[in-house]
């Protein structure tokens, strides 16, 4: 909410600067996001009268103005402003003027025609931040005289970020009360002297839904000047607080709206049609609003009818059939008490967003409609003459939110805050913020006034005496919890290991999006994800990742676009599967590679990455958690890999992960411009572990063996290694695959396959015969399993 | 015949004149072999006068000696020079690159996720997560914020269909880490976040750490001091801090916390405020026997003051050529 210092300091005018002040409110809670000081340095502008218009000879948008600056002198001016008329009064910067946007004026040909000065916008004289022309100034302006003079500059215009739960404070008079509570200035006297009937006519008004409509005041004006034109220290006001001036009878409403944080309407009581009566729409009617657009009626909807059906909706916007006009005479002003129930996320359902929706939404003073309407009706019949007839306040109270007594216990104060704070200060904060105080024994009995209808609680109350007496003065104590001592647990390792493990691997760590394009996920995940949002920021950000692929191969592709030709990625971080409602969230580890093995170097070519460099990374993963019997690896086959180059890692037989070359269809999509290796696997599963307990070792000495054996190509090394493994259990310590031959000498569709047992007892030295005869066994094996044959 | 002492000064020119070992042995042999001349002249003492044979042999066996001395040194500076040539030839560009591979690093939001969560832990804090596909129930309605609440405007929240949403705050975890582990409670909880906001200064997607503490006398004041002991922790340095009154609909008081910066800006970091007591009961915890705090911090907020990061959105765009300045 921008509010003009000008005005504030009216209602309240505490000795502080414009600084000092802003500063307060922040400490306030109503935090300051910027100050705009208008009018400094628009001293030496003046008020200039346009006496005659010409089109400029060489340039079609150009005029040339013959303007008087209230001197003999005439000044020749070109004026490029679209709205420059003659007669017109508006401001003038002579040759010599500095204006706040740092633009001086000099004498200057401007295509060949000579011009003293410029005629200047709102923007450019920093009154503004658009403009559709130059100011138009009411034709009672001085000629000559200094601008700020009659806009009543300078003032500086402080723009506060409300929070949602003050309501109150959406108003010049509500800002002043915090402040006055705070600095101990005084307020001004908000109570307005009622204005005299002087004639009897009233519009009837009936409550039928009254916990909808709890208050209706209203107030019939006659007869008023539709020539009036609204005063510039109001117009002043309304644009230093972002409105425009519109016409008398908007502006009223706007400014009171403003002033005291009660939204009004004004309708033309000659297009009203019998009663007026407040009351939940139905489905299905129809209005149309001030803004000419038509809008069909949700039966959660207040709105104002009267004996012509909708004319408003309540709260938000006015209809078009009973709207002022500029030939408007009778005027009927409204101001109801629309409660926060009924109005919460109303506007919004219909894309409407006002300046009244926004106050009730927040809530007003459920006493301050007819204040409003006191107000608009001086103001009126100040402005455009008239004759006023009674103010009607029509009244429900049963509906009306009752006034509330809080008990304030000190104690609780104290521990709450941490603080002692005396009780007189608390009296005389909770008292100067406008509360009746009763003491009582241990504390107070308070009741807020009706304005402050966020106070329900005693926390609130608390939060209060905190707020003025200054959460600054309030100590810092370091608290000494009971909470016990967090387990440390080694059932699982922690993840910061596995990105310790990938980073020393020379992986960077991504963080991607968790919503991803939905096509994507299913090319990556060969199923349609289930969790699609319902309102996603784009397309590409539409549906919850089944995997952290899509996201690395997109930044991999990004990079290689950006010449990061080598490209090593990964990623902790959840994926999501299932349907809503069963749907489950996972912590996944999820790597990308592509490029060369090394950077390039001198020593080492540019060779590229192939399955078993990223195999062997996430081998590092797995020996964090796993002991290696737990681990073996399956051909898979999966829709984001290569097949051939596809592995599924099991654990304990439980598939945990996948690893394997990027599908070269895939990679050509994303414009890869070597092949991608990817991983993922499931964190839980790959980092849970368990305390280490301790085995023997053997004293005695190993023993080691080696066979070759010529198999079929479909036998898997890890299917021999594991055959060898369980031929003696109790011996082989460990099998290694040491090397593989295909090519002369071997038969095609078979290979040799090079194993080393290393053999050991924790209880003896092996024997000789020991070793044969683990040998022959394996070798058994490996003939039974396999087909085998042993090779010299 | 020569006089011995020529001979001797002949061997020392001889082996002055070896270039390498090679011809240095043959220098020895000539003068101390089996046929040497040195030898020889051993075994000529027999054709001596009996009494001469004493004095000439010790005088042979003199220049023997030195002989053999003199080899010795040329030995072992020859061979010293041919190591050192040796060496020589092996010498290396010690300035070009080693071989293998370099590291990776780390993304600077968990960087920074992780320095926060050291800096708690080692405080006694344990580390907590949620769901991040929430309900209506624990991202609002528990934390104070019922239906048409207009905080919940505020939050852009991202929906699915039949009213499950992306948690807009890390703050459904207080309460389901309350319901499970009960109270006295001293936890954080860091994580993914979704607003459905893009621009400049948001992400749809950001990352936040919930703190929160429960137990019978937790005050404001514990509030105001853990949480400037953690940024003079988080940023190594002294740090001026302002509590400004703020309005979370989950606590009460509610406090937004500046750090000065720079020249004297205010910069605000974070959100905090005392556990409102209908969030305590919604958990069921007793308001009038425990008391609690609770804060939110924006990571990305933090990471960017840390690390120098001026723009939100680099942090998204995984250019490693960014990325690559963290360790």
């Amino acid at each position: 909410m921008k509010i003009a210092e000008s005005w504030l300091r009216e209602w309240v005018n505490p000795d502080l600067d414009t600084e000092a002040l802003g500063h307060q409110l922040t400490m306030l809670g109503h935090e300051v996001d910027g100050i705009n000081f208008e009018g400094t340095g628009l001293e030496a502008v003046v008020i200039g009268e346009v006496l005659e218009v010409s089109k400029h000879p060489d340039a079609d948008k150009l005029n040339v103005c013959k303007v008087s600056d209230g001197s003999d002198e005439v000044l020749d001016i070109v004026c490029g402003a679209p709205n420059v008329v003659k007669g017109m009064k508006t401001p003038l910067a002579r040759p010599g003027v500095k204006l706040p946007n740092g633009l001086k004026l000099r004498k200057a040909k401007i295509r060949g025609v000579v011009s003293n000065g410029m005629l200047c916008s709102a923007v450019e004289l920093g009154l503004g931040d658009e403009s559709d022309g130059i100011l138009h100034l009411p034709d009672l302006a001085v000629t000559g005289a200094p601008l700020t003079e009659f806009l009543r500059l300078p003032d500086a215009v402080i723009d506060l970020d409300l929070t949602p739960n003050r309501g109150d404070c959406f108003s010049v008079l509500g800002i002043a009360r915090d402040v006055a509570a705070l600095t101990g200035a005084s307020l001004k006297d908000a109570s307005i002297e009622p204005v005299k009937a002087t004639i009897g006519d009233s519009q009837p008004v009936e409550l039928v839904e009254p916990q909808g409509c709890p208050q209706f005041a209203g107030r019939l004006v006659r007869g008023i000047n539709v020539d009036a034109e609204s005063p510039v220290w109001m117009t002043e006001r309304l644009r230093r607080s972002g409105l425009r001036a519109i016409s008398p009878i908007v502006d009223i409403t706007n400014y009171v709206m403003l002033e005291l944080g009660q939204p009004l309407h004004a309708y033309d009581a000659s297009k009203l049609q019998g009663t007026i009566r407040p009351r939940l729409a139905k489905t299905g009617e129809k209005l149309t609003l001030l803004d000419e657009k038509q809008i069909e009626l949700l039966d959660d909807t207040l709105i104002i009818t009267d004996d012509s059906g909708p004319i408003g909706l309540a709260g938000i916007m006015g209809g078009m059939s009973t709207a002022v006009s500029d030939a408007t005479t009778d005027v009927f002003f409204e101001a109801a008490f629309w409660p926060q129930d009924f109005m919460a996320g109303r506007a919004r359902a219909y894309g409407l967003h006002t300046d009244a929706s926004l106050r009730f939404e927040r809530g007003v003073d459920p006493e301050g409609q007819g204040r409003a309407v006191e107000r608009a009706t001086e103001l009126l019949l100040e402005i455009a003459g008239g004759d006023a007839g009674p103010l009607v306040v029509t009244s429900a109270d049963e509906f009306l939110p009752a006034s509330r007594t809080i008990r304030l216990r000190q104690t609780r104060l104290d521990k709450l805050l941490g603080a002692q704070i005396d009780s007189d200060e608390v009296e005389s904060i909770l008292e100067g913020l406008g509360l009746d105080v009763t003491a009582v024994s241990g504390g107070w009995d308070v009741t807020p006034p009706t304005f402050r209808f966020d106070l329900e609680i005693e926390a609130d109350l608390i939060e209060e005496v905190a707020r003025i007496h200054g959460y600054d003065s309030i100590p810092e104590t370091t608290a000494f919890s009971q909470a016990g001592l967090e387990t440390v647990t080694e059932s699982t390792v922690d993840a910061e290991k596995a990105a310790a493990t990938l980073v020393a691997r020379d992986y960077q760590e991504v963080v991607t999006y968790s919503f991803i394009d939905a096509e994507a996920n299913t090319i990556f995940t060969g199923d349609e994800s289930e969790l699609v949002l319902s309102n996603p920021i784009s397309s590409e950000m539409s549906v919850m990742r089944a995997s952290l692929w899509p996201g690395m191969v997109a930044a991999a592709s990004a990079n290689n676009a950006r010449q990061q030709d080598r490209v090593r990625i990964f990623e902790i971080s959840k994926s999501f599967h299932g349907a809503l409602g069963e749907h489950t969230e996972v912590v996944r580890i999820a790597g990308l590679a592509t490029g060369s093995v090394f950077p390039e170097q001198w020593s080492s070519g540019a060779e590229s990455l192939d399955f078993f460099d990223i195999k062997g990374d996430v081998e590092a993963l797995l020996a964090l958690a796993a002991e290696s019997d737990e681990i073996s690896f399956e051909n898979a086959e999966h829709p984001a890999l290569q097949p051939g180059q596809a592995a599924k890692v099991m654990r304990s037989g439980e598939q945990i992960g996948l690893l394997g070359k990027l599908h070269p269809r895939l990679a050509k999509r994303y414009d890869l411009k070597r092949a991608a290796y990817v991983f993922e696997l499931d964190a839980a599963k790959t980092l849970a572990s368990r305390a280490p307990s301790a085995e023997i070792v053997s004293r005695f000495p190993a023993i080691r063996r080696d066979i070759a054996v010529v198999v079929d190509d479909t036998v898997s090394a890890g299917e021999l290694v594991a055959a060898v493994a369980e031929s003696s259990p109790a011996l082989i310590e460990d099998v290694r695959i040491f090397d593989i031959y295909t090519g002369a000498g071997i038969e095609a569709g078979r290979k040799s396959i090079a194993i080393g047992l290393i053999l050991q007892e924790t209880s003896r030295t092996l024997t000789d015969e020991d070793a044969d005869a683990a040998m022959a066994a394996a070798v058994n094996k490996l003939q039974d399993k396999f087909a085998a044959v042993l090779r010299d | 015949m020569q006089a011995l002492s020529d001979l001797v000064d002949q061997a020392a020119s001889e082996i002055d004149a070896a270039t390498d070992l090679t011809a240095l042995d043959a220098v020895r042999v000539s003068y101390l072999g089996k046929k040497g001349e040195l030898t020889a002249r051993l075994k000529s003492l027999g054709q001596l006068p009996a009494d001469e044979r004493a004095a000439a042999g010790q005088e042979i066996n003199q220049a023997k000696q030195a002989v053999q001395q003199k080899l010795n040194v040329r030995r072992e500076a020859l061979e010293s020079a041919a190591l050192e040539a040796k060496l020589a030839a092996d010498a290396v560009d010690v300035t070009l690159p080693g071989r293998g591979t370099s590291i990776g690093g780390r993304h600077p939001v968990s960087r920074a996720q992780a320095r926060i969560e050291r800096i708690f832990t080692n405080a006694g804090f344990g580390v907590r997560s949620g769901p991040e596909i929430e309900d209506d129930f624990h991202n609002f309605t528990a934390l104070n914020i019922p239906d048409n609440h207009p905080a919940r405007a505020m939050h852009d929240t991202f929906y699915f269909p039949g009213g499950n949403l992306l948690r807009t705050h890390t703050s459904p975890v207080q309460i389901r880490s309350i319901v499970k582990e009960g109270v006295p409670i001293r936890i954080i909880a860091p994580g993914r976040v979704y607003r459905c906001d893009s621009d400049q200064t948001h992400t749809p997607m950001f990352h936040q750490v919930e703190g929160l503490v429960i137990d019978e006398n937790i005050s404001f004041a514990n509030l105001k001091a853990v949480l400037h002991q953690f940024v003079e922790a988080f940023f190594e340095r002294k740090a001026e801090l302002r509590f400004r009154p703020s309005y979370f609909p989950f606590t009460e008081p509610s406090a937004e916390v500046d750090v000065r910066w720079g020249e004297g800006k205010w910069l605000e970091i974070l959100g905090c405020g005392m556990v409102h007591p209908n969030v305590l009961e919604s958990a069921g915890v007793d308001p009038e026997k425990y008391t609690g705090y609770a804060f939110g911090i924006g990571i990305e907020r933090l990471a960017m003051l840390r690390y120098d990061v001026s723009d939100l959105r680099t942090f998204f765009e995984n250019d490693l050529r960014f990325l690559r300045q963290f360790r």
